[in-house]
């Protein structure tokens, strides 16, 4: 063992890493918020909010890890994907009409499902698009990356203010899904629980890809090691296209979910949704799914605690947040890259 | 290693890149520019009397410090930060806040302006050394975060800011158009080429001067050792590494300059408008705007700068009214009307943007001088 | 017998750096066959152009009478060259076994190999179930060798695989690399003369980015001249 030779604080961080270490994080923050709020019910909804938050945050947020831990590519046109996503999950919404607003829940459900569908499938077939026309000639190059990308992001903006014009539009949202259970004296929206669910589904389908078939075992080298992926004989661009697809419909994906959760958009959620996308890869660490998960989560907490707390400062705090994490841990909580 | 050598090795991985591909003609076009560009705004009172073309030139004159200061980020060095309009803002903020409280005096500019420019450095001084040591993405990432937040502060913080609608100030007398610089004979501002020698035309070359002071100070620090090792290190950071450079700290003094450069910047800014908001301060657009005037303009190049944003503000102002005129004559047409809508006028502009980085990545300026840019 | 691999006057750039100023060499089949140099000779360099993760400017490099000079790196590699880096190109985060899986072409171990393998270095065997980030230098050596033979290949490129170790597990890899060049040919890249002498059949002796001798390894061994014309400027530190 070398426990007895460790200092004390190495010690201890192992004691923490043996327990889950980082993972506690969201419980710690919770605790503290119960301390400050005082009243377990207002706790418990804002709890709720911040996970349902943090899930469909987390769809963003996953995607556009991966695509950056296995090529390098940081794609800020990635908030394009999500407003599209609003968007086209808004119009969809809007054309099923009575599917949506009347009063069978079963084809409330359908309707809801086929924008979410919708979208999911536009966000894999404009990331297709995207990485062969827009990424693939700038790989290897960062700063022509980032211009390119903000150049796509630009017209991407554009086309939408072109296509749905600039008035804010109202998002139906399925009648199943309206309105909220009381459950031991606390109410809960059920459009949350659904978001909720719908991301921990999320989630458990990309970590059984990525840990129980060859393509994720794949995906999960080509983040730590791409030349030597490619120096035993795989074509790392061939992956890399299917994960860009895959990013880019799980962004469109929560864009969609978080119009329905809106209830109002505007060409600007994106961009909006950006900076906590942003935060939550940083403070998760690049590349890595959990550490997605675990700084959407965080974020989402943070965001609904403080904008009750202190309602001005609910952005900054999960600035702070994130400065607070990288002083403490340069590569985020927990990055897939050994370096 | 001396520091003598270092800057030796540096130089001399710079040389070849250089005189191999001088190229004269391409240098005369773009010192003409240059040189045309800044005759025309020194005497912009002169040639372009009306009110709105006095707003573009001094709008020109503080772009040229904001862009040329990002240019020493962006081109000299590698470094993509989106955190840019939050220093500009720190600086027009502390000036306009100050104008505000302390009433209108050129100690007011003084104070407030350098309250704004030390935030500025304090800050940039924090995100470098927190975040310049981890990858270029990373940072792109850290510093776009922090200046939401920034934007964000100063909408909600309306006790101090003015929230969205901003501060409204007066500036010192000097610069007010009822002050006579110089009289005539009837007591009445002095005429020259037509032109009243009045506060106007004082503000007018405060900003001109100033912002050219600045912008000369900038092609010191570039042409300065501090320069060479700059471009040592975004040409092959592990071999400046190597070499022994103190890669972060060269990065986070850079970043420190350009900092104050743009909160400078600002405080000029702050005193020609007499209004200070997140619309012309902080906001996302106009930080679109410096990395196209910079990009367009040639990075790595400071005349760049110059060019970028002549060309690019006389579109902004000049372009919209043509596409206004062409939507209006093709207004049966379906579609077309709508692309050619003035509103849409950044469609254009992003997709000439990503056809220039494709295809001409080292901007105007670079282009012509075939150096500059960084691959 | 025709060379398995041959280079003809091959020219790398990294970046504005030119590194390799035309190196030409013919690594003959089966054995063992060494490159020396000092650091920054273009050792790495050579290899890294092989094995197409750098293109070459100039020159062409074929293997087995094939043109590879301008093939993808998964292309050469699927032609049967394995390529065990410098750093090892371990991956950390995955388990041993999982590092190994990744090596085969469809997933599955030949159970015979496998077993030869955990006899070679039963390091293999003890840690299969753990992160690979976990094991010690020579441990993630033996490993990077160890997926480089998983499968049969034609050629094995290999870069310093003795830095960093310790003599006893050295000595434990000449006999590991000897039971391998049994059937493949191995090209391996060195500063360790003791290391190479006792395995290399031929050996090439490159100097800033050029061949600068070339012959078998008994006859540098015994000829104290060429020792000390190229073994001074590329060994004088052993």
């Amino acid at each position: 063992m070398t426990l007895n030779t460790a200092s004390l604080p190495a010690r201890i961080r192992a004691d923490i890493d043996r327990f889950g270490g980082v993972l506690w994080l969201p419980v710690l923050l919770a605790v503290i918020a119960l301390l400050l709020i005082g009243q377990p019910s207002t706790w418990a909804t804002l709890t709720i909010a911040g996970l349902a938050m943090g899930m469909m945050i987390f769809l963003m947020a996953s995607g556009l890890s991966l695509i950056f831990g296995l090529m390098d590519v940081l794609n800020f046109g990635h908030s394009a994907f999500v407003t599209a996503g609003a968007f086209i999950g808004a119009t969809v919404l809007a054309w099923l009409g009575f599917w949506v607003t009347g009063g069978n829940p079963a084809l409330n459900l359908a309707g809801l499902l086929l924008a979410i569908a919708a979208a999911t499938i536009f966000g894999a077939l404009a990331g297709w698009f995207f990485e062969r026309v827009v990424i693939r000639p700038v790989y290897q190059d960062h700063l022509r990356q980032i211009l390119i990308t903000v150049g796509a992001l630009i017209v991407a903006e554009e086309l939408v203010l072109l296509i749905w014009g600039g008035a804010p539009i109202p998002v139906p949202r399925p009648a199943v899904l309206t309105g909220s259970i009381v459950f031991a004296g606390v109410s809960v929206e059920i459009y949350r629980i659904f978001a909720f669910l719908l991301g921990i589904l999320v989630y458990v389908a990309m970590h059984l890809v990525l840990n129980r078939t060859r393509l994720g075992l794949l995906i999960r080298a080509g983040v730590e090691n791409r030349e030597m992926v490619e120096a035993l004989g795989f074509r790392v661009d061939r992956l890399f296209i299917l994960v860009f697809m895959a990013g880019s419909a799980l962004a469109a994906m929560g864009g969609a979910m978080w119009a329905g959760y809106q209830g109002l958009i505007t060409a600007a959620l994106g961009s909006e949704m950006m900076i906590l996308v942003f935060i939550v890869v940083i403070i998760g660490g690049l590349g890595s799914i959990q550490g997605s998960l675990l700084g959407a989560i965080l974020v989402g907490l943070m965001a609904n605690y403080v904008a009750f707390l202190v309602p001005k400062m609910a952005l900054a705090s999960n600035m702070l947040l994130m400065m607070a994490i990288l002083l403490w841990r340069p590569y985020g909580l927990l990055p897939a890259v050994k370096r | 290693m001396t520091m003598a050598h270092q800057h030796a090795a540096a130089a001399k991985t710079q040389r070849p890149s250089l005189t191999k591909t001088q190229n004269w003609p391409g240098r005369l076009v773009v010192y003409g520019a240059v040189a045309l560009i800044g005759l025309a705004l020194a005497f912009a009172p002169f040639l372009f009397p009306d009110v709105r073309s006095q707003e573009v030139a001094a709008r020109i004159c503080v772009f040229i410090v904001l862009v040329a200061s990002y240019d020493l980020l962006i081109g000299y060095t590698g470094i993509v930060s989106f955190a840019h309009t939050m220093f500009f803002g720190l600086g027009a903020y502390g000036t306009a806040m100050a104008l505000k409280t302390m009433g209108p005096g050129f100690e007011a500019i003084l104070l407030g302006g350098g309250a704004g420019v030390v935030a500025a450095l304090l800050l940039a001084l924090l995100i470098g050394l927190l975040s310049l040591r981890v990858k270029a993405i990373f940072f792109a990432m850290v510093t776009l975060s922090a200046a939401s937040v920034m934007m964000v502060l100063a909408s909600q913080l309306s006790d101090f800011t003015g929230g969205e609608d901003g501060i409204t100030y007066s500036i010192p007398k000097l610069f007010s158009p009822a002050t006579e610089l110089l009289t005539d004979a009837d007591g009445k501002a002095l005429r020259v080429f037509g032109v009243a020698l009045n506060g106007k035309l004082a503000l007018y070359y405060f900003v001109f001067l100033s912002a050219l002071a600045l912008f000369l100070t900038m092609t010191r620090i570039v042409a300065s050792p501090l320069g060479s090792v700059l471009k040592a290190i975004r040409e092959n950071e592990m071999r400046a590494e190597a070499i022994g450079y103190r890669v972060v700290f060269y990065r986070t003094t850079i970043f420190c300059i350009a900092a104050i450069m743009a909160a400078s910047a600002g405080i000029l800014r702050a005193v020609w408008l007499k209004y200070t908001g997140p619309e012309v301060v902080l906001s996302f657009d106009i930080m679109i705007d410096i990395l196209l005037m910079v990009v367009i303009g040639g990075m790595g190049t400071m005349l760049g700068a110059v060019i970028g944003v002549a060309l690019m503000t006389l579109a902004q102002y000049y372009l919209k009214d043509l596409m206004a005129l062409g939507a209006e004559a093709t207004a049966n047409l379906p579609v077309v009307p709508d692309l050619l809508n003035p509103e849409r006028w950044l469609l254009w502009l992003g997709l000439g943007f990503i056809l220039l980085v494709y295809f001409f990545p080292s901007g105007i300026a670079g282009t012509l001088m075939g150096k500059g840019g960084s691959k | 017998m025709a060379p398995i691999l041959r280079l003809d006057d091959v020219h790398t750039n990294i970046a504005q750096y030119q590194i390799l100023h035309g190196v030409s060499l013919d690594v003959p089949e089966g054995g063992v066959h060494v490159i020396l140099g000092r650091n920054g000779a273009g050792k790495t360099t050579t290899l890294r152009t092989i094995m197409g993760l750098w293109k070459a400017r100039e020159g062409s490099i074929q293997f087995r009478g094939q043109d590879i000079t301008r093939l993808s790196t998964p292309d050469i590699a699927r032609l049967g060259i394995a390529f065990v880096p410098e750093n090892m190109g371990i991956f950390g985060g995955l388990t041993v076994e999982e590092n190994m899986r990744l090596a085969t072409h469809d997933g599955s171990f030949d159970a015979a190999r496998l077993a030869r393998i955990h006899a070679i270095f039963p390091a293999i065997a003890q840690f299969w179930q753990k992160p690979a980030h976990a094991l010690s230098g020579g441990q993630k050596q033996m490993l990077a060798v160890s997926r480089a033979i998983i499968e049969k290949r034609d050629l094995i490129l290999i870069d310093e695989p003795t830095k960093g170790l310790a003599p006893a597990i050295i000595r434990n890899m000449i006999a590991a690399f000897r039971e391998i060049a049994a059937e493949t040919t191995i090209l391996l890249v060195e500063q360790n003369f003791h290391f190479a002498k006792a395995l290399g059949q031929t050996v090439a002796v490159i100097d800033d980015g050029r061949i600068v001798h070339r012959g078998t390894m008994a006859e540098l061994a015994g000829d104290a001249d060429l020792q000390s014309r190229f073994l001074s400027l590329s060994l004088e530190a052993h």
